[in-house]
């Protein structure tokens, strides 16, 4: 039987040769991530009722990256209980303060295609730009994986997308996800969404994991991209070999898909998304038009504060300035991108234009840190959610958009396509 | 079946209420109680005041839609809701709620339920009767491979019974 690449993946998981859509398999768990907010403080004390340890020490990896650095005393206590469990239950790979977690863990080299991961944040998915099954779960139900190992899962069937073509100047991977959500709605619960195509096979690998973290906003249970020469060499950069079957984690040819779509990107301009979801989105332009005022703009978040997201708000603020009527609002994705964009210069160039550089870590994206916003202020992000009160006030109001926007519309101070300043 | 039958007062909300509302992260540092005290408060503020123990949570499409957070799922646990009915949910909220023991219902007829009718519900069975209305509507019964998990009470006391009656290995602490 030909299978998609979740099937495979699937297959391996749950030790069978083949699986079909819609059948209960119980899969082995390669990777259980957990995290500061919903890992260790709600995990732990349900170990102890249980008095059970975690199921392999070396498999769960902890990461805190939502509450740091800490900025009241309830966050320290979070993170103090968080580094305590890691010595308690002897954790092998754990990332205090490194960066936020779906970045870190393909920093470190964790994700390889084929493995069944699971992550207890909702943007897990995006993992799957390394072709492997990455997936978001609840606290509740990771405390069942760290004890057991063992998660039953639906195999999914699988929603193609594929882009052809290449993109204008000032396009990016968030536009293409800006656009989707539109067009695909964010309903897509229990499927897998497997991105193909040229355009996504000339992506960096920093450019596919916007697709696959994005996923999460269409609803679907994960993103894919099968492995290729990038992807090896992503891996390779982070001191790991890659799996000698890397390259066979792919869709066999004749394999049935849900649904099948194809977009071209050479017509796609910069998308912006405006409160209160992600699919409430329309071209740049548009908004424009409507001469929205931004107090705020925010780059930052596992989706849009990695090194080239970076890069592309440099090269829209060299030789400019942020307006005076807007703050500017940086966030680096890790410690490892917020060294390189150190010595590349690029941090000077956002701050001589008048930008703020915040620490590492989620920070305002869920509104936890640094950086949240007051009522009726308004504020474009690079970030990938912009639900009602997510990033401070419940009566703010949060515009979604790539660096490139985000950057553009902190000069002008107000919401514009990005494609005239760069 | 340890099932009972639900009864409560329905509160009824729209399409796509996602989790961000259902916990909002400003609270996230608080106690579960103080959390759900402003379980959507952005869209009903009466709602976390006024809901009693038992009522039923009745929505529309992609319930729970965002977050991982299972405070989403734990705060209507913790107002005491006695289940939810959705056209459908999204899915880490529909896991969670199921893991709480929170029956998490799926029905396409949720539009003939009114704010504060009165319902029962046989989530085994798949059956809700508006006492109000005095109509009764489909509902899916939940997953059968997840019932011995929700007749249990939830993930927890089920695995606490699996572990204790050595039918799954896990590691000693
Ligand atoms: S940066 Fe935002 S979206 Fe990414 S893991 Fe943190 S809270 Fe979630």
């Amino acid at each position: 039987m030909s299978q998609t690449l979740i099937q495979k993946i699937l297959s391996r998981a749950s030790n069978r040769p083949e699986v079909k859509v819609g059948e209960i398999v119980t899969c082995d768990v390669d990777i259980a991530m957990i995290l500061d907010s919903g890992g260790p403080r709600k995990i732990w004390p349900r170990l102890k009722q249980l008095g059970v340890g975690v199921y392999d020490p070396e498999k769960v990896i902890v990461v805190a990256d939502h509450f740091v650095p800490a900025a009241d005393p309830q966050s320290a206590a979070i993170l103090k209980l968080t580094r305590d469990f890691v010595k308690n239950y002897d954790i092998k790979h754990f990332y205090d303060m490194e960066g936020i977690c779906h970045i870190v863990m393909a920093e470190n080299g964790h994700l390889q295609p084929g493995l069944f991961c699971c992550g207890g944040d909702s943007h897990s998915t995006m993992g799957g730009a390394f072709g492997c099954y990455m997936a978001g779960f609840g606290a509740i139900e990771m405390t069942g994986v760290v004890v057991t190992g063992k998660i039953w899962s639906v195999v999914m069937d699988t929603i193609k997308v594929n882009w052809e073509g290449s993109f204008c100047k000032g396009v990016t991977a968030k536009d293409i996800m800006l656009f989707l959500a539109r067009k695909l709605g964010m309903e897509n619960a229990f499927k897998a969404v497997e991105f193909g195509g040229t355009t996504v096979k000339n992506m960096s690998m920093q450019e596919r994991m916007v697709l696959t973290n994005m996923a999460a906003e269409l609803g679907a249970e994960t993103g894919l991209i099968a492995p290729d020469k990038t992807t090896l060499e992503a891996i390779r950069l982070s001191g790991i070999e890659p799996k000698h079957d890397a390259l066979s984690w792919k869709s066999d040819d004749d394999a049935s898909f849900y649904e099948i779509h194809n977009f071209n990107a050479d017509n796609l301009s910069p998308q912006v998304a405006a409160p209160h979801k992600p699919s409430n989105s329309a071209s740049a332009e548009e908004f424009e038009k409507e001469n929205i005022n931004v107090d705020q703009a925010y780059i930052g978040a596992c989706v849009g504060g990695k090194l080239n997201d970076l890069h592309m708000v440099a090269k829209v603020l060299e030789g400019k300035n942020v307006s005076s009527k807007t703050r500017l609002l940086v966030a680096p994705s890790s410690k490892k991108i917020m060294a390189q964009a150190a010595s590349d210069g690029t941090l000077e160039t956002i701050t001589k234009a008048g930008g703020i550089i915040l620490p590492s870590g989620c920070g305002a994206c869920a509104g936890l840190g640094a950086g949240v916003i007051a009522e009726k202020e308004v504020c474009i992000s690079s970030t990938n959610r912009n639900f009602q009160g997510r990033m401070g006030s419940k009566d703010s109001f949060v515009y979604l958009a790539s660096p490139y926007t985000v950057a553009a519309s902190a000069v002008a101070g107000k919401i514009i396509d990005p494609r005239e300043l760069i | 079946m340890k099932h009972k039958l639900l009864k409560g007062k329905a509160w009824v909300f729209g399409d796509e209420i996602n989790s961000d509302v259902m916990a909002p992260g400003i609270y996230f540092k608080e106690s579960m109680d103080v959390m759900a005290s402003h379980c959507l408060e952005a869209i009903d503020p009466l709602f976390a005041k006024e809901v009693r123990p038992g009522d039923i949570v009745v929505a529309g499409r992609n319930f729970g839609v965002g977050s991982a957070r299972e405070q989403a799922a734990l705060a209507f646990k913790e107002l005491k809701v006695g289940a939810i009915i959705a056209k459908s949910y999204a899915r880490i909220f529909y896991r969670n709620s199921l893991n709480f023991g929170l029956p998490a219902l799926i029905s396409e007829y949720v539009n003939e339920i009114r704010p504060k009718d009165e319902l029962i519900i046989n989530p085994v069975l798949g059956e809700l009767e508006n006492l109000t209305t005095k109509k009764n509507i489909i509902i899916s019964p939940i997953p059968e491979h997840l019932m011995e998990m929700i007749s249990a009470g939830g993930l927890m006391p089920y695995l606490k019974e699996k572990i204790d009656n050595g039918e799954i290995e896990v590691r000693k602490k």
